[in-house]
């Protein structure tokens, strides 16, 4: 069959909300676009763990060391899911974590942001989690069926780690003077990061077009932001906190509030390696795999005797 | 010492035990050599928590003083931990956080088998959920071991220079002290020096297929017991306890 039509028949199967399964015929485009956003994906929960991992051996008390274990261990959970995903499109896991490790494949950049008090902890479980869940409800409906599937899954943890987070800022504002400062410094601190979660603007956003037409995206990348801050304004207000953008308001017509100016430069830049901590984030990667080169080379070693072993 | 003393003494050194070697493998969580080890290193970390969790709450109620779990775990000094040193000892690299679980494991195993069967509602509670957990822990670094042992010529070295290094703390754990002698002529908890066989037996079954060599019993460390610990304690507690200390009183 020539090409051309193949696509087209790809682009009829779309369309009619079938998902797309890893031994179907699919445009080239497609697979690679999939490759990138799901191994991105995976690159952040397993970046991700960093800055909350920072925390668990300072977490101040056992049942919120305990949630927060919990937590972080679900996010190695759903880097495994990702890189299963990923390698049904034909790409090994080992690969994926070469381009993580050489700075070729990105991350969601919220993670180069330092976690500097226990509120950051909060803030990280209330809005990254929170902004993860609405892009990841989204992307449950996805057209490619693994990764559609993955998500599935992995949304049903999200919820859990998005109410433990707010809970934590919730005890602190209720707590003293310091605590309720320390959560409020938490939101100023994260509240924009969160929002750029999202990415560009839709105007600005290089791969949204086809992506949305693949149905790998189904909603662009300005509503969703406009669902998360709609859905997390009056959670801030619930526990007295104040969102840091001066320009925020409710507005009665459009049913939506109206905000501020996104720092795209600042965007940038994280983007481009300059964050506060996206050194620190690579090398504690790169520390993990080359001090665990020997492990998983013991680990191999010893599969293959036992195999010949069993074999003779 | 009275008997309830020595509950007391015993509950606290179960949950100092589970928490101090807890919370030594929680500091692998995002640092493990694959993920599938950052996601067992976390469960394992996880159950011990849970336990101990279990026993300080148990102690702080024999105690009747009204100390919660996070006043024991928090607002203890390490003086007053009487853990054993062993498990307090840093993470190193991870044949020493294998060889550090393996020798506790195989020594816990048999402790939670007999406390299972205790005469204190409480402990034996504790000990038959505890037992199935410390069963898959004992397994899990089993097998790391072997693999080492087995694995490369530098994974077989790491293994033997953690086994070398961590021996000198395991002759500790049969060693009762008052408290331990009260309750097992009470049969609340078994004579500890009952548990040397099976731990004898598995130490030598696991290190033969890992064809690594048994440490001659030399010199044995002692002292956690009473409270005496390494210099590792003191600052694994400082950080652990840090938003407790600094802002004493409040809820988290
Ligand atoms: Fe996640
Ligand atoms: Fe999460």
């Amino acid at each position: 069959m020539p090409e051309k039509k193949q696509e087209a028949l790809f682009q009829q199967a779309v369309d009619g909300e079938q998902k797309v399964e890893p031994r179907d015929w699919m445009p080239e485009g497609y697979r690679k676009n999939l490759i990138r956003q799901i191994s991105q994906h995976a690159h952040s929960e397993v970046v991700g763990m960093l800055p909350e991992g920072n925390w668990i051996t300072r977490a101040p008390s056992l049942h919120r060391k305990t949630i927060l274990l919990a937590k972080v261990q679900d996010e190695a959970g759903h880097g495994l899911y990702l890189y299963s995903a990923a390698e049904t499109l034909g790409i090994g896991r080992d690969e994926l974590i070469d381009q993580l490790l050489s700075g070729k494949a990105k991350y969601s950049s919220i993670f180069n942001y330092p976690t500097l008090t226990w509120a950051d902890i909060g803030a990280i479980g209330w809005l990254v989690d929170g902004a993860a869940i609405i892009n990841q409800v989204m992307l449950t409906r996805t057209s490619y069926g693994p990764y559609s599937r993955a998500m599935v899954r992995i949304c049903k943890e999200e919820s859990f780690h998005n109410r433990q987070g707010y809970d934590i800022l919730m005890t602190l504002s209720k707590g003293t003077p310091e605590q309720k400062a320390m959560a409020q410094d938490a939101l100023d601190r994260w509240w924009w990061p969160s929002l750029m979660m999202f990415g560009p603007s839709d105007k600005d956003s290089p791969h949204s077009a086809q992506s949305m037409q693949w149905k790998i995206k189904r909603q662009g990348n300005d509503e969703l932001r406009q669902v998360f801050i709609d859905r997390t304004v009056p959670q801030a207000e619930f526990i007295g906190l104040k969102v840091p953008d001066p320009k925020l308001k409710w507005n009665e017509q459009t049913q939506h509030y109206d905000w501020g100016e996104i720092n795209w430069e600042e965007f940038n830049q994280v983007i481009k390696g300059n964050g506060p901590c996206n050194a620190e984030r690579m090398a504690a990667r790169r520390k993990a795999h080359d001090d665990g080169a020997w492990v998983r080379e013991a680990a191999l070693a010893h599969a293959e005797k036992k195999n010949k072993r069993n074999a003779a | 010492m009275n008997q309830q003393e020595a509950l007391f003494r015993f509950a606290l050194r179960m949950g100092d035990n589970a928490l101090v070697l807890g919370h030594r493998i929680s500091e692998w969580c995002g640092h493990a050599p694959a993920l599938e080890e950052d996601i067992a290193q976390t469960n394992i970390a996880l159950d011990l928590i849970g336990q101990a969790r279990n026993y300080l709450t148990y102690a702080g109620e024999v105690e009747g003083k009204g100390r919660k779990e996070d006043d024991l775990a928090y607002l203890r000094d390490s003086r007053e931990y009487i853990n054993a040193l062993i498990t307090e000892q840093p993470k190193g690299d991870f044949a020493h956080t294998i060889v550090r679980s393996f020798l506790w494991d195989a020594f816990h195993r048999p402790l939670l088998n007999a406390l299972a069967n205790s005469s204190d509602e409480r402990l034996k509670g504790i000990a038959e959920k505890a037992v199935k957990e410390v069963a898959y822990h004992l397994r899990h670094s089993s097998e790391w071991l072997i693999r080492f042992g087995d694995g490369t010529e530098e994974s077989h070295r790491r293994a033997q220079t953690a086994l070398d290094e961590l021996w000198r703390f395991t002759g500790e754990l049969f060693e009762a002290d008052e408290a331990e002698q009260i309750l097992a002529k009470e049969g609340v908890i078994p004579p500890l020096e009952s548990l040397k066989a099976e731990w004898n037996a598995t130490v030598d079954r696991v290190l033969a297929e890992a064809t690594l060599k048994r440490p001659s019993e030399g010199w044995m460390a002692s002292g956690g017991k009473k409270g005496v610990h390494t210099e590792h304690l003191s600052l694994m507690l400082a950080e652990m306890q840090t938003l407790q200390r600094s802002y004493p009183g409040v809820e988290w």
